[in-house]
């Protein structure tokens, strides 16, 4: 029985700190858009890097804990529910990786006067992601809460769409060559993905929640 | 001679081990929460323990009922039971021992012209229909309790899951013991009075009555059916009704348990005397129909939505047709056995 108990605190203490590596993983990225778009490009790689290894011990803490979850035939009824939310949320640390190193790679040439709009762009994404990890953590300890975070989330991402629109009508109205305008969207619409698949994280959420209750 | 007439008992026994033990640990074993072979075993030591410790109780009632006072009577008793209760299961029918017994003990009044105690027959009938009332009652305050406390603990998931496979183990255990206690009078009470064990004494101080010697060997039956039989039906129990979380599985399992010890303690029996309080009858109750008053307990509680009214229905159909199909079958054989075979079926 003690073994029991030992194995479900490591695992509990595992799952936290995965979701802790997804909050670490979008402050990151709030960082390295902070640096990419006041030019510190040093200090932008050094941020790119360190969310390169954070989603690499993202991606093997959640390889463990989902074997774990298996070999133990912990929490069958549920388990599906976690797993699937877990890769859902691994999807969106993945795309914050993706989109901030395609700042490195491609250096877009962004307008200084729509930066503001992009930094907000860029904040309310990671509120999204931020309010569906919350989420998330009330899954496993207070459902009762999982909804109020996950409305939290919608907002936000309601937010980020109109942010986007807004961004993308500014630069689509501009004396700009088309492939410029073509890769500010790209931007665009990657840093907006953030937000759409964490809202998809908040959908298994809510589906999850209700199969929970009992 | 007399060993191969309690071969109807064990028979018996090893029905409803295979059949009864389900109810305990379905749930537990059919959502994988608890490995079949750690239920089996859990539930064959409760079983045992229930039995020789427990069941004299409700044997007292039984014998009330009727004394069926031959050994080929006793065979022909429980043979009766034992082939009802494998027939209804064929149909598709949920069964009870307690109501197979019953029947037949009935069935053996009415051929041999001994008389029934109606007040005691009324008492058991009674306590059928009382049993899953009181179960979805318990199972309705039970579920209440459960989810004022979840919402406030702020249990993690997964150490929830961990107190779960705990309560499974603990109150399926005790469950296995209340099975035991109320139900070897439906296995062995028939043959108290014919038993070939005499007391004996172990090592000079523990002292083993006919009566336990004999309610261990039927226990012993009933933990092979659960080895040998039981693991088709756990897998399958559980959803036929309503579909039942490992924390609702828990609250069925521990509302059946507390109908069933209810029913077969007599420490609580004693208790509630001493209180002035009215006590219940030690009487064999179905275990099959305390876990199905739990399971629809818990169904209402949630809106009813996910029950299964026409398994319901077939359950309801199964509670009056097993005595009566067990009364009749009871008085065939007795008359097969008497004049066919020649069996002295009632000691005059």
């Amino acid at each position: 029985m003690t073994v029991l108990f030992r194995r479900t605190r490591e695992l509990e203490a595992q799952i936290d700190e995965y979701l802790d590596l997804i909050i670490q993983g979008g402050m990151l990225f709030r960082q390295g858009v902070k640096c990419f778009l006041e030019h510190r490009s040093d200090e932008f790689e050094v941020r790119l890097q360190e969310l390169r290894n954070t989603e690499e011990r993202g991606d093997m803490l959640r390889r463990g804990i989902e074997s774990k979850l298996y070999l133990h035939t912990l929490i069958p009824e549920s388990r599906g529910d976690v797993l699937g939310l877990l890769e859902s949320a691994d999807e969106v640390l993945n795309v914050i990786t993706a989109t901030l190193l395609r700042f490195s790679i491609e250096n877009p040439e962004l307008q200084d006067d729509l930066n503001p709009l992009f930094r907000d762009l860029a904040d309310n994404a990671i509120d999204t992601v931020e309010a569906t990890v919350s989420g998330c953590r009330a899954y496993f300890r207070n459902l009762a809460a999982v909804r109020d975070h996950i409305s939290r989330a919608q907002a936000f991402r309601g937010e980020v769409n109109r942010i986007a629109e807004t961004y993308m009508r500014a630069v689509f109205r501009r004396e700009l060559r088309l492939s410029h305008k073509n890769q500010l969207r790209r931007f665009v619409t990657h840093t907006e993905q953030i937000a759409e698949d964490a809202d998809d994280v908040c959908d298994r959420l809510a589906i999850a929640a209700i199969k929970r209750y009992v | 001679m007399i060993w191969f007439f309690l071969l109807s008992g064990l028979f018996l026994g090893w029905s409803l081990g295979a059949n009864d033990a389900a109810n305990i640990f379905g749930t537990a074993v059919g959502t994988r929460m608890i490995r079949f072979r750690v239920a089996a075993t859990i539930a064959s030591i409760g079983v045992v323990l229930g039995a020789v410790f427990g069941g004299a109780g409700v044997t007292q009632t039984l014998g009330a009922l009727g004394a069926v006072n031959a050994i080929a009577g006793s065979f022909t008793v429980a043979l009766t039971a034992g082939l009802t209760v494998a027939w209804m299961s064929r149909s598709g029918l949920p069964v009870s021992t307690s109501q197979a017994i019953v029947g037949a003990i009935v069935g053996w009044n009415w051929f041999t012209g001994s008389p029934t105690d109606h007040g005691t027959l009324i008492t058991i009938v009674s306590a059928w229909v009382f049993a899953p009332v009181l179960a979805a009652g318990f199972a309705i305050v039970l579920y209440r309790m459960a989810r004022w406390w979840l919402a406030r603990s702020r249990l993690h998931l997964l150490s929830l899951d961990a107190y779960t496979r705990v309560g499974l183990v603990f109150v399926g255990a005790t469950g296995a013991y209340a099975l035991g206690a109320n139900n070897i009078a439906n296995v062995m009470g028939v043959f108290v009075p014919a038993s070939p064990f005499r007391d004996v004494t172990l090592g000079g101080a523990l002292r083993v009555s006919g009566t336990e010697q004999l309610f261990l060997l039927g226990a012993l039956a009933i933990a092979i059916g659960i080895h040998t039989h039981s693991y088709r039906v756990m897998t399958t129990v559980g959803s036929q009704i309503f579909k039942l979380t490992p924390v609702l599985a828990l609250i069925v399992v521990l509302a059946h348990t507390l109908v069933l010890v209810t029913f077969s303690s007599q420490g609580l029996q004693t208790l509630l005397h001493s209180l002035g309080l009215p006590a219940p009858p030690l009487v064999p109750v179905s275990s099959t129909q305390a876990i199905i008053g739990a399971i629809l307990g818990v169904g209402l509680i949630k809106g009813g939505k996910g029950i299964q009214y026409g398994t319901l229905g077939r359950v309801a159909l199964g509670w009056v047709m097993t005595p009566l199909v067990a009364a009749v079958l009871s008085f065939v054989l007795l008359f097969v056995g008497q004049n066919v075979f020649e069996l002295q079926v009632v000691a005059r």
